[in-house]
């Protein structure tokens, strides 16, 4: 019974898979998944981990309205297996263009490799991935980390340009493995090391959320007696910290000054008083370029290996005037 | 006598506490000061306390559970529902520092947990789905759910009551310890002084013959799936007052494998039956010394979770009668060796 039936269903899978194996043929250059002749893009977000990421997702569904394509949005819940399921799925469904943001950088050659095969374009957005193999890839569209952390690490020199004593830094990190927690760390690192008056004292992830970033400063304040910089690689474990300083009796922007990375509306909001020092921006809005892009490459067009996003930085005072238009 | 004492089934995960702490002696600074701030006990033993509480809540309905025999694997997602549920309706209110007004928010997230349980419950005792089956389900859906109630979004709320769950203090001691010190005291008097624990028992050991016996096991079965649900709904009110947020991706995820991995440590059985309360209370308490170990010691990001891991191994192997007789014999290493030749 078991049997017979397994069989009509393995029957069935090969049947649709020799259908769908059809559609792509006369779907082929016409562009059509969705076979209307619209452009079908599958994206797959890392989660909803942050405000930051909710803006990304929400500036990648508009434009992609705008534009007129069907967008095939996914959830990873910050998991990479969920990720690369939902690009089997995409590839399965012969989707005409994959972006992903990856939720970590190394893992991803054999289901690039399928998309390959399946001639389907991918766009990596605002995350990088570590493969020597860039053919995998038609574009990589988002921030440069690196510079990121440059840029902060520039504004720490500067305010402590006149300091003689050691300044003392804890560091709240990102997701371990993810981009733009290497590259924030990296960047971040190389310019304060010309100085040796800088010491990073402590250094553990926060997983990019508020509860973990305020728990891991708890635990850098009782451990630590002298703080002097708090560096995270996110508002929202920068807005975590703030508790854990406040609840110790410090005040946050005065007595430990601190940096951050994003510029979401809730740091920013911080940012405005003055519990925070410094944020540099990474923007999330890059829907409409990816949505360029995605045109692009669906045409067999060629595009840039190397897009960046348009980004600056945020004192308080600039963070008051911008904070009412803020969308994120 | 010393015999006893290495036999007793919590001697050795609190030999590992001690282990914990006895590095964090040497490696982490001023791991045991304790401080008074604006009449608070700070430090970071205080710190560990309260981390250890939302798992020690999700932990003791995890324990009531395991000891039917069954799991459940939905409690993380709970917590996310019920923090969600109440920042939106704390958010809603007219005035959201009103006392009255979070308690009712808190009241209205709890009884959603109970529902939830009811829904647990019903799946496994009275349908008669696998647990773990069952609360899959829920352990997806939920997390959906959650994410409907918060539109995907981390919901802030500014409510100094709603704080005082997670964050506040009473009488010096920080109030999301002494919830889970309650709940865990309620829990330990229904299962030890009432015959409630006896019933567990003989429902986890063979629901067949306690039901022949004349045993409800369906009612008892169903019962601890509502008190998992609600114990996990109190957790994730202190998960999202701690940080007077609601983040539906990041509360209690994952938290039901430590909360099993509590249990086990604490020496209650998989296959149901024998349970014990107070040793899924030093399991977590182990668990978030663990956590907060990797990062007073300042162990790289790198090598945390191998860290961990060692540890855990470590403790497991010390658990197993069956390796400390083949390590702590002299005849059977040389069993080995023959055997290795």
């Amino acid at each position: 019974m078991f049997k017979k039936r397994a069989g009509a269903l393995l029957a069935a899978a090969l049947l649709v898979s020799a259908l769908a194996a059809c559609g792509d043929d006369e779907g082929g250059d016409a562009g059509g998944g969705g076979g209307d002749g619209k452009l079908v893009l599958g994206f797959a977000q890392v989660g909803a981990e942050s405000g930051w990421r909710t803006a990304n997702t929400k500036s990648i569904q508009e434009s992609a309205a705008e534009a007129g394509y069907e967008l095939k949005f996914s959830d990873a819940q910050g998991k990479q297996e969920n990720q690369i399921k939902a690009i089997r799925s995409f590839i399965t469904q012969r989707v005409d263009v994959i972006a992903f943001s990856p939720v970590v950088e190394s893992g991803w050659d054999t289901v690039l490799k399928e998309a390959q095969d399946a001639e389907i374009p991918v766009i990596l957005t605002d995350r990088a991935i570590d493969s020597p193999d860039e053919s995998l890839y038609e574009s990589f569209i988002g921030s440069d980390f690196v510079l990121e952390g440059e840029k902060a690490g520039e504004w720490l020199v500067e305010e402590y340009k006149d300091e003689t004593e050691p300044v003392n830094i804890v560091e709240l990190q990102g997701t371990p493995g993810a981009a733009p927690a290497n590259d924030r760390k990296a960047g971040f690192a190389e310019v304060i090391k010309a100085d040796p008056k800088f010491k990073v004292i402590a250094s553990q992830t926060g997983q990019f959320t508020r509860t973990d970033g305020k728990q891991v400063m708890e635990t850098f304040l009782n451990s630590n007696d002298d703080i002097d910089v708090l560096y995270a690689h996110n508002d929202d474990m920068g807005l975590g910290a703030i508790e854990a300083i406040e609840a110790a009796g410090l005040e946050p922007g005065k007595d430990i000054k601190i940096i951050t990375v994003d510029a979401v509306k809730d740091g920013m909001t911080a940012l405005s008083e003055g519990k925070i020092n410094f944020i540099v921006e990474c923007s999330p809005l890059l829907g409409p370029q990816l949505m360029e892009l995605a045109q692009t490459v669906a045409d067999g067009g060629t595009v840039e290996k190397r897009v960046l996003t348009e980004e600056t930085t945020f004192t308080p005072e600039q963070a008051k005037e911008v904070l009412p238009e803020r969308q994120y | 006598m010393s015999k006893n004492l290495l036999s007793h089934r919590l001697f050795w995960p609190f030999a590992v506490l001690v282990l914990l702490l006895v590095l964090n002696i040497f490696f982490s600074n001023n791991f045991f000061r304790i401080t008074v701030h604006d009449g608070h006990l700070v430090g970071t033993l205080i710190d560990i306390a309260r981390r250890s509480a939302p798992l020690i809540l999700v932990g003791v309905g995890m324990t009531l559970v395991i000891a039917t025999g069954g799991i459940d694997l939905s409690v993380g997602s709970v917590m996310a529902v019920s923090g969600a549920l109440a920042c939106l309706l704390i958010g809603d209110l007219s005035d959201p520092h009103s006392v009255a007004g979070v308690l009712g928010a808190v009241l209205l997230a709890l009884l959603l947990c109970l529902v939830l349980g009811v829904w647990n419950g019903f799946l496994v005792s009275v349908i008669g789905i696998q647990p773990i089956v069952a609360t899959l389900i829920l352990m997806v859906a939920g997390r959906g759910l959650a994410q409907l109630i918060t539109d995907g979004q981390i919901l802030n709320v500014s409510s100094d009551p709603y704080r005082v769950i997670g964050a506040g203090y009473f009488l010096a001691l920080p109030v999301s310890v002494l919830i889970a010190a309650a709940v865990v005291l309620i829990a330990s008097l229904l299962t030890g002084r009432t015959a409630l624990g006896l019933l567990l028992q003989a429902v986890g050991g063979s629901p067949a013959a306690s039901r022949l016996a004349g045993i409800q096991a369906r009612g008892l079965t169903w019962l601890v799936y509502v008190i998992a649900a609600v114990c996990a709904g109190i957790a994730g009110l202190i998960y999202s007052s701690n940080v007077a947020s609601a983040d539906s991706n990041a509360a209690g995820n994952l938290i039901e494998l430590d909360a099993i991995l509590a249990v086990v440590i604490g020496g209650t059985a998989l296959t149901g039956g024998r349970f014990s309360l107070s040793g899924t209370v030093l399991g977590a308490v182990l668990i978030q010394t663990l956590n907060v170990t990797t990062v007073s010691m300042g162990i790289p990001v790198e090598a945390t979770l191998l860290f961990k891991a060692i540890v855990v191994v470590v403790l497991c192997l010390s658990q197993s009668p069956a390796f400390r007789e083949r390590v702590f014999s002299r005849r059977k290493p040389a069993l080995t060796k023959e055997a290795a030749a």
